[in-house]
């Protein structure tokens, strides 16, 4: 059955928060871009680890307030995580930007990269779902 | 002033992503599986998102600088070049391989799932493995 209420409610969250640090501090809320200026010290980065720390202490915020439990850990092998991380970390860095700052910020811009890199990783990531699972058989 | 902004937008992202469900990698990846066992619902995630800066973006750039800031960092590059097509499209398989993208593979850090670290270890070498190529 389809449960739209909780995803609606967290974009509609994640939303607010990217327009309220473009208002406020003029930053784009792109978290593959915020992640790689806090760790190559980027200049005034104080702001970035301080987002990073709300990002990291929010979800346990809202799962003790709310009672909700922890998702199930992932059932998926050790190489998933390994080969999944480092082609995300490749790419995000390559195409410059990820869902958050091409897909809800660059669209929010109406910018032809953000709208055109959604659309690649979208379809790659539905692709590579469908070969692991329906022609490999889940690996 | 600008710190506890950057931490409030950060505490109500990771709310959003932890609500919506992006932080369950079977529910990301039961999304982005089509043509099995679909589950629509993360489409809400994006949607919900995309309305309110679309919305709300086109007023906020109507402003000469942000109220705290000097200036907008906006990005510059307006280029579609195989860097991008190529990095959204290697991005998109790390995502369908286990299902984080950067964002909630962050958020889910406290959960203190070991496996959600090499995630993040993995994808913070991935990107240094980029830079040097990109640099070059």
């Amino acid at each position: 059955m389809l449960n739209y209420t909780t995803p609606l409610i967290g974009g509609l969250l994640i939303g607010t928060s990217a327009v309220a640090l473009l208002l406020l501090l003029g930053r784009i809320a792109g978290i593959s871009g915020i992640i790689w200026g806090a760790v190559s010290a980027a200049p005034d980065n104080s702001w970035r680890w301080l987002f990073i720390l709300g990002l990291l202490v929010g979800p346990l915020l809202y799962h003790t307030a709310t009672g909700t439990p922890y998702p199930a850990p992932s059932s998926l092998q050790w190489w998933h995580a390994v080969v999944g991380g480092l082609l995300v970390g490749f790419g995000v860095k390559l195409g410059s930007g990820c869902t958050s700052g091409h897909g809800v910020c660059g669209i929010g811009r109406l910018s032809p990269r953000s709208i055109i890199a959604t659309v690649t990783f979208m379809a790659t990531g539905i692709a590579t779902v469908y070969v692991v699972r329906h022609v490999l058989g889940g690996l | 002033m600008k710190n506890v902004i950057a931490l409030l937008c950060g505490l109500m992202f990771g709310v959003g992503l932890a609500v919506s469900g992006m932080t369950d990698t079977a529910k990301v990846l039961g999304f982005l599986d089509v043509s099995g066992n679909w589950i629509p619902d993360l489409a809400f995630v994006m949607g919900g998102a995309v309305c309110v800066t679309l919305l709300a973006f086109r007023l906020v750039l109507r402003r000469a600088k942000p109220l705290l800031s000097a200036s907008f960092s906006l990005p510059v590059n307006k280029a579609i070049d195989s860097r991008l097509l190529g990095g959204a499209a290697i991005f998109g398989i790390g995502w369908g391989i286990y299902g984080y993208c950067p964002g909630p593979a962050l958020s889910a850090l406290l959960y203190l799932d070991l496996k959600t670290a090499v995630f993040m270890t993995a994808m913070l070498l991935g990107m240094v493995l980029a830079n040097r190529v990109g640099s070059t």
